[in-house]
């Protein structure tokens, strides 16, 4: 019954924010982390690959990556992270009263989140899409034959808009079904209480695998919307934002340099100013941001590169088997970019 | 006192503080601007707060294109319309699952319970035993259970079940035949109108002519079949200005009449059940605290059992059964709120749930919606304690 904890969490995230005593602006989470010792982060209620704890109840995904890179970054720690989970429905709330210090819960990058939250997106960890999963024994291929069918969604998601412009432009009627969790979800789809569910691609794969037969459900082919997912944190702490985004930076440009977590340990020794510049051998760019030379280092040591999140949780070492894609490096003709460490 | 007032004042007037009105009436003032600097504080703490944090804060939202759909509206509504306009559409959707619920769990309750103490030995023993299982049971597993358990047993769309292929059932709800009025129907309400007012004056009139004259009409049948004939002798001579939209199976779904869908069913199921089972011991407990004396001396006055129930136990026992079944309504009222979970669209779903997280603004929608509730619960609160006095013994 996470339903009425979940309540509970909104409901003290707006009793901080009417009660709570006035913060300067420029808040310091960097020293309340270290202070507290641990890096809280919002993570979802569960959607494997992104957020969600395996069988010994530890959390794993990409999502779950990104906070622990931060911890790697600030502790040395990759382990130092309290997961907070989180619906769509009260994160940003969380956010905002500072129960968590960083956001990485599958959210969509949007104008109106972006200004009118308080928050700041750090960057994007997956270039995802709008798409629909469909029982394959409808017969049917493509989402302009969807006039008239029910639709389940989950509450408080960009999707939600997405999928009343679609339908709206092509002129189809549709029932929207919306749920509190991605749980109740595919709860609502299962029973056959809609025809489709929409949500992210990706989300589509995960949920996909969690039906009690994958088989007999289908993705469509179309993608209706651009959706690029990334960590989030409070406006008004430029030193906080700069660590969440080049924790993420540190990891793509690993990937770029070809620095794995099982090779970090030759690659100090490199010759090559762009690699001893990331791993703290050549100059301190952990310094303007409070943290130490090897914070970089510690990262990839413990956490990884971008290939190896993106290949052991959502890729195909995964049972999601979602393909690079456009999130395959800008060399290698995909989207992912990381300014340079100098 | 009033004696003692008249007397002139002795000797000097004592000080104000020694004055206990006055220093009431201070006491209160003091208090009084304690609340209201409290509450500035807290106001003025959250713009701040607000503010500081670059979060948009007022309710200008309010006017903005929403730009998401609703699947049960009670007025026209499309993903064009306001933020404003979500906040109606659940309100309504709210008030619906609220009103109707109240009336099924009356009916039922009241059902069971009178049946609780009836000395049949099995339907006594079945009403204790439904009483004994549903107000055991959290209400957020039986809607579940309404929701999950019973939805999934529904055939699907192709295969409904239906009732002379006009009302049919299934995953997706339930699609009734919907009428549609054509020119010429407006005579019907009317008639309706006259009717029930007719019916009125003659009730009226015949209790007049019974206290003063001792005699009667069977006013009451005569009230009912004007209600009924009226308009259906209207509806007759004006040719049956009606036609009924018959659902049809068309694409995915039944097209056409009118659509109940299975979370409104499940919601408003569990939540007259449920309630049931607790205003079913209000009523049992509400006639068992009639002595049995009244039941025997009205008896003794040879009152049919009819008459012994309508003029002697009903009303006693309605003054024990009102306080605590106000209660019940104001907590079937505030438990439609769990409709979230399971995706029924009231205000909480609707507008504290995809509302809030599309404008973002936490503070106003989550007081926008407890302002609701409050008023709903308040408004209640006051018809039923209004009610309760006229119910209420006079003492002479």
């Amino acid at each position: 019954m996470s339903y009425k904890n979940n309540k509970l969490v909104m409901l003290t995230s707006v009793a901080a924010l009417v009660l709570g005593a006035t913060s300067t602006a420029q808040a310091a989470t960097l020293d309340d982390v270290k202070q507290r010792g641990v890096v809280q982060c919002g993570v979802s209620d569960g959607l494997p690959g992104f957020s969600a704890p395996n069988d010994q109840g530890e959390w794993q995904g990409i999502d779950v990556d990104v906070c622990r890179a931060v911890a790697a970054a600030v502790f040395g720690d990759s382990e130092a992270v309290r997961y907070v989970p989180l619906n769509a429905v009260e994160r940003f709330t969380a956010l905002q009263s500072g129960e968590v210090d960083v956001l990485s819960r599958n959210t969509t990058w949007t104008t109106t989140r972006d200004t009118t939250l308080g928050l700041n997106f750090a960057g994007v960890t997956f270039y995802d899409g709008q798409g629909f999963l469909i029982s394959s024994d409808l017969g049917i291929s493509s989402v302009q034959e969807l006039d008239g069918a029910a639709i389940c969604i989950q509450a408080g998601t960009t999707t939600e808009l997405n999928v009343a412009d679609y339908f709206r432009a092509h002129e189809m009627q549709f029932d929207p079904i919306v749920f509190d969790t991605s749980e109740q979800t595919v709860g609502g789809f299962e029973a056959g209480r809609c025809d489709v569910l929409t949500s992210d691609t990706s989300q589509l794969a995960a949920l996909r695998i969690q039906l009690s037969d994958p088989s007999g459900a289908m993705i469509l082919p179309e993608v209706i919307s651009k959706e690029p997912l990334g960590p989030v944190v409070r406006q008004g702490d430029d030193q906080w934002f700069n660590i969440v985004k080049w924790s993420l930076f540190a990891m793509l440009n690993a990937e770029e340099l070809g620095i794995s977590s099982e090779n970090v340990d030759e690659m100090t020794n490199s010759e090559n100013p762009n690699i001893a510049r990331l791993l703290g051998q050549d100059g301190n760019y952990g310094e303007g941001m409070g943290l130490s030379a090897d914070w970089a280092y510690n990262i990839i040591s413990q956490v990884g590169n971008y290939a190896e999140i993106y290949d052991r949780n959502v890729g195909l070492n995964s049972p999601l088997e979602i393909e690079r894609g456009v999130n395959a490096l800008w060399t290698e003709g995909g989207l992912q970019y990381a300014p340079p460490v100098r | 006192m009033s004696a003692r007032s008249k007397l002139p004042a002795q000797g000097p007037k004592p000080p104000f503080w020694r004055d206990p009105a006055k220093r009431a009436l201070a006491f209160q003032l003091v208090l009084v601007a304690a609340v209201a600097a409290f509450l500035l504080t807290i106001i003025g703490n959250t713009q701040d707060n607000l503010a500081a944090r670059g979060i948009t804060t007022g309710f200008g939202f309010l006017t903005n294109t929403s730009g998401f759909g609703i699947v049960q509206s009670l007025i026209d509504y499309s993903s064009q319309s306001t933020y404003g306009r979500t906040f109606v559409v659940g309100l309504l959707n709210t008030l619906l699952v609220s009103g109707l619920g109240v009336l099924a769990a009356t009916i039922i309750g009241f059902t069971v319970g009178i049946a609780r103490l009836s000395p049949n030995w099995l339907i006594a023993r079945l009403a204790n035993g439904y009483i004994e299982i549903f107000r055991n049971i959290p209400l957020l597993l039986q809607i579940f259970f309404w929701y999950f358990a019973v939805l999934r047993a529904m055939p699907s769309a192709r295969e409904s079940l239906s009732l002379g292929e006009v009302i049919f059932l299934n995953v997706r709800g339930l699609y009734l035949p919907q009428p549609m009025f054509e020119s010429g129907f407006g005579l019907i309400p009317l008639a309706l109108a006259i009717a029930i007012v007719a019916s009125i004056a003659l009730l009226i009139w015949n209790k007049r002519r019974h206290e003063a004259t001792g005699q009667r009409l069977p006013a009451g049948w005569i009230a009912l079949a004007l209600i009924v004939g009226l308009p259906l002798g209207v509806l007759v001579v004006t040719g049956v200005p009606v036609t009924w939209d018959i659902p049809e199976l068309g694409g995915f779904n039944f097209r056409g009449g009118i659509t109940v869908i299975p979370e409104f069913l499940a919601l408003w199921l569990a939540l007259s059940i449920y309630t049931a089972s607790f205003i079913a011991e209000i009523v049992r407990s509400g006639i068992q605290a009639i002595s049995h004396g009244q039941t025997e001396a009205a008896q003794a006055l040879s009152l049919p059992q009819g008459l012994v129930l309508r003029l002697v136990v009903v009303p006693q026992a309605l003054r024990v059964i009102i306080p605590p079944l106000t209660s019940q309504y104001l907590n079937l009222i505030k438990n439609s709120s769990l409709a979230t979970a399971i995706g029924y669209p009231d205000l909480v779903s609707v507008f504290a749930g995809t509302t809030l997280n599309q404008t973002g603004q936490a503070i106003e929608v989550i007081a926008m919606t407890m302002a609701v509730y409050l008023t709903i619960s308040l408004l209640v609160s006051m018809f039923m304690n209004w009610f309760n006095a006229r119910v209420a013994l006079v003492e002479r």
